[in-house]
């Protein structure tokens, strides 16, 4: 009998998933941060500027985009422990897999707890 | 006449820095930093108290007022800018096959991530909690004392 090949798509599995998010939260992070320091930049130029822009963060539609950033970033950086723990700690590779899933569970906790709140003041009704 | 061959299985002599091996060493060391700066940032700014409705020049000043969170800060600022800095060069590095692109890439990235540390970096540390031409009413509460005094 003849094994059927994995496909094409690089393993497919938690592995493969777990860099993907790891590389386009890290990309998603870094485009904010360049924007983010430039908003911060104008607390230098009048006290004015600087809140106008702010109100922008407060908006639903930017206020949703937050909810993304928290995810991402949560993710980025609990993924991040787990991607040094399996460099480093000799059980790492074995437990990578449900370090994954812990990360995720984490991470997806943690926003949707933070989600209500947040809504409340982005919303309002 | 003989000829000297090298002992095969000895080490290879490493002569230049191997910056491939600090690059990466630098991730996993900021990673962890990262953590306790970034997530702490987030949840004092955004989960606690009014979250982002509580965001304005005067939630800075008050901040800023104090050289912990200045400090703090700048630390996040660096730390971050390099470390998602050098995830964007291997990023670059993946997915460009020509060498002069790739080098043009990456030489453009390193001078944004350089003029916006130095650019944050001032930021922080010139920064004037109750700018004298402003309207006392953006300014947080402790420049009233300041000014009548
Ligand atoms: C939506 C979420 C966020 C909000 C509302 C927010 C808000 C702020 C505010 C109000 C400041 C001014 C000073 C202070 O409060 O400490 C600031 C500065 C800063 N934030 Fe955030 N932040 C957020 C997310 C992030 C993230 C995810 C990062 C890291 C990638 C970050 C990195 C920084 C840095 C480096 C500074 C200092 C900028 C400078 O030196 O000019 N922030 N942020
Ligand atoms: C919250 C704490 C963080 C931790 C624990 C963390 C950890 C890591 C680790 C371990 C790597 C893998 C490095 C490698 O394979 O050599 C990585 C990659 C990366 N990080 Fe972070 N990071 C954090 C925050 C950030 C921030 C704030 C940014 C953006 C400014 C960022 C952007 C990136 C990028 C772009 C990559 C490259 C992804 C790739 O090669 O696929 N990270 N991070």
């Amino acid at each position: 009998m003849s094994v059927v090949p994995a496909g094409t798509l690089y393993r497919g599995k938690v592995g493969m998933w777990s860099w993907v998010l790891h590389r386009i939260s890290g990309v998603a992070i870094f485009f904010f941060l360049l924007v983010h320091i430039l908003d911060t930049a104008l607390v230098r130029v009048s006290p004015e500027a600087y809140n106008v822009v702010i109100e922008s963060y407060k908006t639903p539609v930017i206020g949703l985009a937050e909810l993304g950033l928290v995810g991402a970033i949560l993710f980025h950086g609990l993924n991040g422990v787990r991607i040094i723990l399996v460099d480093f700690w000799s059980k790492g590779t074995k437990y990578q897999n449900i370090m994954f899933w812990i990360v995720l569970v984490l991470a997806v906790g943690i926003t949707a707890y933070f989600t209500p709140g947040h809504l409340e003041r982005v919303l309002e009704f | 006449m003989s000829v000297q061959i090298e002992i095969p299985n000895s080490p290879r002599k490493q002569r230049v820095t191997n910056w491939e091996k600090y690059g990466w060493l630098y991730m996993r060391i900021s990673g962890p930093l990262l953590i306790v700066l970034i997530f702490t940032h987030v949840f004092v700014n955004l989960f606690t108290g009014e979250g982002i409705k509580q965001i304005d020049f005067a939630f800075v000043a008050g901040k800023w007022a104090d050289p912990f969170w200045q400090w703090w800060d700048v630390a996040m600022l660096w730390l971050a800018l390099i470390h998602g800095t050098l995830g964007m060069r291997t990023v670059i590095n993946d997915y460009t096959e020509k060498p002069k692109l790739r080098t043009a890439l990456v030489g453009t990235l390193w001078s944004v991530s350089g003029a916006l540390i130095l650019l944050g970096t001032l930021v922080v540390f010139t920064f004037d909690p109750c700018p004298p031409t402003s309207n006392p009413d953006l300014l947080p509460s402790f420049c009233e004392a300041i000014a009548s005094s």
